[in-house]
């Protein structure tokens, strides 16, 4: 360690390798592609991590280039600001051949090849101080080179010495805190630090198997940036569907449900449908019911035109179930319910719910719907007000069983299974009285079941 | 430092891990053969990530020994569409995965194993690696003709492909991972990596198809335990460590601090399709409506997975052009994936005139263009 005068220092340690201007206009530096192993002398450039302009910490990955079955990495050995790529994409690029130009400050921040720390003539003074993006930072030489071994950049450590000055601490702080402390600490002597209390605590026997607890001296920086991203796909789709569902006037109608007799209908049907190996839930019953309901109120089955000049009254009643996916809100709907057993209906909801959740559902499933149900209630929540999904006029929207208090006939509290409904319907075509009518017709089936066989054709 | 017996064995990986090359008595320092208690290939191929992106290796190698359930596994730098055929994938369930070392298109199921050997990007050698693995299957049975090409395959009686190898380099750390067919299920291996679809053009890593064979058909009592170990055996023996394999479970936070994000962003769309390099694809098809045969073109162009140009020319006035052009628009932007299509074109069909024909015209031209992807 030789002896320098202060002034001697500090213009050495600036300009270590190169002489720099005072301040904004850095250096071009060319960054060569260095050496990949196994005698590699050309590789092929397949992604660009970074763009003309882009500015890069050292240690960023910058592009990925393969050769011969291997993918490599390359990193940064700078700070600066990208200026020039080299190559295309598909490019061949050749080792030793300069990859991209960086401009780049003084060179404080080098990482050589094998990482190699700072020249003795500048740990003759105590304290080192220096220009990171402007913020001066104090840290011992043997922390600076602690830092460097761990791949740590200064300006990312919060110092808790003397006028923030980084201690060995501070490095083991965020070391442990980025990665679980996995890379362990140099074996060099003079700096392996005492381990941090809280790192020693888990290797007695009392604290087997607890989370190590890693003190923070970080102040809270909320460091989220809004994002903005263009709306596509499907959800493009669902833009135009909902805005045109929009134009209809909606009106709404809400009802409550008693699904006592129904819960246990169903637990005594449920393992009669198990043996046939389908699932049975309340779904099939209410997508009969409104089937039977549609029956006399043919006009809730419909579509309109454009202009609402004609109405279609549909035959078949498709009716459609929705649906939560990966996706999105997907609705496939089951056809020809006027025609299937509440056991058939069970069946084929099944096949779209498998369907559904494997992304697997085809186009004949998904259109042709002329009746809607959403059971919003297995997720949650009560009234809704549901859109109508266009070309269709009505629909329905059903909320979560709960069991709450009701009143029987001779006046004693029981306990009840409520479930709430909430239509909507185009008013252009079908009126209150209509809606209400189907509804309690609707309900009526739910309520006393045995009341729907009558009717089941 | 000295680990105490007591800690459980989870904990004590995660010292044995975190230890320092100096001053650590155990071999561990020096080694480590690690082996996978999952078959689910996100979870393993983050296992690599993490080994990758955490643990010192400055003097010390690891060997990690681990089976998928069936899956495909591609290329970094690869395109799905052009190495397998994602429709059987999709009825049979097999996982499609991206890994992030180079090379080709490979299928795992439990009857191939996968060797990763880590090292230091400087002791990165690809070559006595796979001469390991020759000397430990000869170690098991010496007749067995088996070598290493200069592609880094391994064959088997000079003809047939038991290994493939693939490669990643980071700053500090490289690994060579490779398959070994033992008894994996051929037939289905080379029905998957067909791909069906026609008109690709892509500057992506192709792979090359080989003729395969299953060490199992060459000698049915070797089983993938035994060539496991014994490879174990043999890379202790060559790094001087304790042939002792330690059982990793790949979703144990405690051991591996933030493997779970890993596992998760490898299945990721993103990773899997969004990955693949710019392509594009040009072919026409049939269609049959009412007896008649319509040639329809297509042109479209995938970037980050998601369509950018989409070009469909149909037969004059077989569809309204509007809504031909409404179908090309929506597709922009989206993903280029069966399933997001269907969505995307049956809720268009809403706003769509209410007529019976066109419709099953929509939705025609929609399963065929769906069978593109």
């Amino acid at each position: 360690m030789s002896i320098f005068d202060k002034s001697a220092f500090k213009f050495n340690h600036q300009h270590r390798l190169f002489r720099t201007s005072a301040i904004s206009n850095g250096q071009i530096v060319q960054f060569k592609l260095s050496d990949i192993g196994e005698g590699i002398t050309e590789v092929t450039v397949k992604e660009w991590y970074v763009k003309e302009g882009d500015s890069v910490s050292q240690f960023d990955s910058i592009c990925e280039v393969q050769s011969d079955k291997a993918s490599v990495t390359i990193t940064s050995r700078y700070d600066g600001i990208i200026r020039k790529l080299h190559y295309n994409l598909d490019e061949i690029a050749f080792v030793g051949k300069p990859l991209v130009d960086i401009e780049t400050d003084a060179l404080k921040d080098v990482a050589s090849e094998e990482d190699v720390v700072e020249t003795p003539a500048v740990s003759h003074e105590e304290h080192t101080h220096q220009e990171i993006k402007g913020h001066k930072t104090l840290a011992t030489p043997a922390v600076r080179r602690l830092a460097m071994e761990n791949n740590i950049k200064l300006s990312e450590v919060v110092g808790t010495g003397k006028d923030n000055r980084i201690l060995k601490e501070d490095i083991l702080n965020y070391l442990a805190k980025q990665t679980g402390a996995i890379l362990p600490p140099s074996p060099k002597p003079e700096i392996i630090p005492p381990l941090p209390k809280s790192e020693t605590a888990p290797a007695a026997p009392k604290d087997k198997g607890t989370k190590i607890p890693i003190p923070i001296s970080k102040p809270i920086v909320f460091a989220g940036k809004d994002k903005t991203e263009a709306v596509t796909g499907f959800h493009k789709a669902m833009v135009k569907t909902m805005t045109a569902a929009l134009k209809i006037p909606h009106f709404g109608y809400c009802d409550e449900i008693d699904l006592t007799q129904l819960v246990q209908l169903r637990e005594e049907l449920k393992p009669l449908a198990q043996v046939r190996g389908v699932k049975l839930s309340f779904m099939p019953f209410f997508i009969k019911a409104a089937s039977l309901g549609l029956m006399h109120y043919p006009i809730l089955n419909a579509s309109v035109d454009e202009n609402c000049q004609n109405i279609t009254y549909k035959a078949s009643h498709n009716i459609g179930v929705a649906m939560d996916t990966e996706q999105g809100l997907i609705v496939p709907n089951v056809k020809n319910v006027q025609v299937c057993s509440v056991f058939e209906i069970a069946f084929e909801l099944n096949r779209l719910l498998t369907l559904g959740s494997a992304g697997q559902l085809g186009t004949n499933d998904l259109t042709g719907g002329t009746f809607t149900l959403s059971n919003i209630g297995t997720i949650g929540g009560t009234y809704a007000k549901p859109v109508i999904l266009p070309p269709e006029v009505a629909i329905g929207a059903l909320g979560k069983i709960q069991v709450l208090p009701r009143f029987n006939g001779n006046g004693e509290v029981f306990k009840a299974q409520i479930m709430n409904v909430s239509w909507s319907a185009d008013h252009r075509i079908i009126d209150g009285a209509t809606m209400a009518r189907f509804s309690n017709l609707w309900k009526s089936y739910l309520e006393s079941p045995a009341s729907m066989l009558l009717d089941l054709k | 430092m000295v680990i105490p017996s007591s800690l459980k064995n989870g904990l004590r990986l995660f010292y044995v891990l975190k230890i320092s090359a100096a001053g650590f008595k155990c071999t561990a320092n020096r080694g480590l053969i690690l082996q996978s208690v999952s078959s689910d290939v996100y979870q393993n191929l983050a296992v690599e990530d993490w080994i990758h992106d955490n643990m010192n290796l400055e003097n010390r190698q690891v060997l990690f020994l681990w089976r998928n359930s069936p899956t495909v596994v591609i290329g970094r730098h690869q395109n799905p569409w052009q190495e397998c055929n994602l429709k059987i994938m999709r009825k049979k369930n097999i996982k499609l995965a991206r890994r992030r070392s180079g090379g080709g298109t490979v299928y795992h199921d439990l009857g191939n194993i996968n060797f990763t050997f880590f090292t230091p990007k400087k002791k990165y050698e690809r070559m006595e690696n796979l001469k390991l693995v020759v000397k430990a299957l000869k170690g098991l049975r010496p007749q067995l003709d088996v070598h290493a090409t200069d592609r880094y395959d391994l064959l088997l009686d000079g003809n047939f492909k038991i290994s493939g190898t693939a490669a990643k380099l980071g700053r500090t750390v490289a690994y060579h991972h490779c398959t070994l067919l033992c008894s994996a299920d051929r037939f289905l291996l080379s029905s998957v990596l067909k791909s069906p679809y026609k008109g690709i053009k892509s500057n992506a890593t192709p792979s090359m198809p080989a003729l395969v064979k299953n060490l199992f058909e060459e000698d049915p009592t070797l089983t993938y335990e035994m060539v496991m170990d014994a490879v174990a055996a043999e890379y202790a023996r060559c790094h001087q460590i304790d042939h002792h394999i330690t059982l990793i479970n790949p979703a144990d936070e405690t051991v591996f601090p933030g493997i779970n994000n890993k596992t998760k962003e490898l299945q990721t769309w993103e990773w899997i399709y969004g990955k693949t390099p710019k392509f594009s694809i040009t072919t026409c098809f049939n269609m049959v409506y009412e007896q008649s045969l319509l040639e329809v073109k297509v042109d479209i162009h995938v970037k980050h997975g998601r369509i950018e140009v989409c070009n469909i020319d149909l037969p004059e006035q077989w569809l309204p052009p509007a809504m031909c052009n409404e179908l090309e628009k929506n597709l922009i932007g989206s993903k280029f994936c069966p399933s997001e299509t269907t969505a995307l074109a049956s809720a268009l069909l809403r706003i769509c005139p209410q007529n019976y024909e066109l419709h099953s015209k929509w939705s025609l031209l929609c399963e065929n263009v769906m069978t593109l992807m």
